[in-house]
């Protein structure tokens, strides 16, 4: 249709002609705009498929790295300047609850101190055991990994991933499947690497599990994210006849069968158990985990490399 | 678009990606975060149009899934077509009008939420809807709210507002 119509108002009887503007090329406007949109979205879907498909070895990964290791310094930079507002903000926050949780934590001491004088004399009956029985065991934590220390330079953006970037990568000695630690306990595992940096995907992610057991009783199960929220574990996979009590600490369970082994080796801890309920018609038990970890809060963490592959 | 404002666009785009990285991504507020990078560009495509929009939306984009080390590409699509839209809501509808940043920032954080999700769900990944699409998502909503006016006033004074490339039709009123 013309732009140059005439159109008559049929509230008024009055004829409404379209005055013709003098931009010079609006034709070419609009032309150039699919074209620059269109280029990019189909840009965009050849990364993704590239970057899909890429098993760590493409061109892909090459670019991506060089890519990573150019941006490092920057995020680096940005992290050490963002780390004391960072500090602010966690001190103002944990102000909150400073009194509740000394007292938690104090009744916590007492009930620790005594366990600990327990484990230490199990600790040299079991040294004592292994040595007469010739025990042969699977990596232990954390005697049989070297540490890595790592500052923790980036989070993904949005709710779709549970995941941190750190600064350390495969000139580190970081592989993909290695396992990450705090001193609180087990964080997560590295997912992709490259030079200088590496992607770990938080214990918190959907996708993420870990077989694990109950130190108290023995009672074994997967520890994974519980659905609908953001730092919640469930230990799920519980049976009905074993025995898991609220305040039980629940830690890796670290298998091992012939040549496959789990990801995380026996013994990092996880988390205290909250609640535990079940039904009729479910067929586990419904056991809800507090994770040691704040995940929301990982300045630097450790990536534990096997001893075995550094040989 | 002069090299200039293009520059300092970049460089607004850049400082925004790697804030959301480092620092911005972990400021949860009851489940949700607020996505600076996503404004950033959404202002951007307002002030300088469609193309800018798509074109700082897809670098922005890559920056993030570059220092992520997340799969290329899913950022940059999604930031491209916030850009371009949030560019052609400022080019026609959302011209001139005051409230603009705050309609466009609301609209693109509600659908850019669900496209992300969509997106991830083909990709294969697991995610949970209600935990992307209401428990992150409502409380980021919100914060992104928050940041629209002042990052819209930051970026004016920073990089200008572009010349509008096309101008609605005038009409004449021709009586009888």
């Amino acid at each position: 249709m013309s732009r140059q119509r005439s159109a008559r108002s049929a509230a008024l009887g009055l004829t409404v002609r379209r005055i013709p503007t003098t931009i010079p090329s609006r034709s070419s406007g609009p032309v150039r705009r699919r074209l620059v949109v269109g280029v990019l979205v189909l840009a965009s879907l050849v990364l993704i498929s590239l970057s899909f498909r890429s098993d760590g070895s493409g061109p892909l990964s090459g670019v991506e790295s060089a890519g990573a290791a150019a941006l490092r310094p920057f995020a680096v930079g940005f992290e050490r300047v963002a780390q004391p507002f960072r500090d602010g903000y966690g001190w103002a926050d944990s102000l909150l609850t400073a009194r509740s949780e000394a007292e938690e934590l104090r009744a916590e001491v007492q009930e620790l101190r005594q366990r600990a004088i327990q484990a230490e004399f199990a600790l040299q009956e079991n040294v004592y055991l292994r040595r007469l029985l010739a025990y042969a065991d699977g990596p232990r934590f954390p005697v049989d990994f070297d540490p890595v220390v790592a500052e923790v330079i980036g989070r993904p953006a949005g709710a779709f991933a549970q995941a941190i970037v750190v600064a350390a990568g495969s000139d580190s000695g970081v592989a993909v499947n290695d396992p990450v630690v705090t001193a609180d306990g087990l964080v997560g595992v590295v997912t992709r690497v490259s030079g200088g940096t590496a992607r770990i995907q938080l214990l918190t992610d959907e996708e993420a599990a870990a077989s694990a057991i109950d130190l108290r009783t023995g009672a074994t199960g997967i520890v994974r994210h519980a659905r609908g929220t953001r730092e919640t574990l469930v230990f799920d996979r519980v049976r009905k006849q074993d025995v898991v009590r609220r305040g039980h600490e629940i830690v890796t369970a670290g298998w091992r069968a012939g040549a496959l082994s789990s990801l995380y080796p026996k013994g990092i801890p996880i988390g205290k158990v909250t609640s535990v309920g079940q039904t009729d018609t479910d067929l586990w038990q419904q056991v809800q985990i507090d994770p040691y970890v704040d995940f929301g809060a990982l300045d630097a963490v450790i990536v534990l490399v096997p001893r075995e592959r550094a040989r | 678009v002069t090299a200039a404002a293009w520059l300092r666009a970049g460089a607004a785009v850049f400082v925004a990606a790697m804030l959301q990285v480092v620092i911005v991504s972990s400021l949860v507020v009851e489940g949700g975060a607020p996505d600076l990078l996503l404004v950033v560009v959404v202002v951007l495509g307002l002030l300088r149009g469609s193309i800018p929009g798509a074109v700082l939306g897809f670098a922005g984009g890559v920056v993030v899934d570059v220092v992520t080390l997340g799969t290329l590409g899913v950022t940059s699509l999604v930031l491209t077509l916030a850009g371009f839209w949030s560019g052609r809501y400022g080019e026609t509808t959302g011209r001139g009008r005051r409230l603009a940043p705050i309609v466009a920032v609301g609209t693109i954080t509600l659908l850019a939420g669900a496209f992300g999700y969509l997106l991830h769900y083909l990709l294969d990944e697991e995610v949970v809807a209600r935990h992307a699409l209401l428990g992150a998502l409502a409380p980021a909503f919100v914060l992104n709210l928050v940041l629209a006016l002042p990052v819209h006033a930051l970026l004016r004074r920073i990089v200008g507002e572009g010349e509008r490339e096309e101008v609605a039709p005038e009409v004449e009123v021709l009586a009888g």
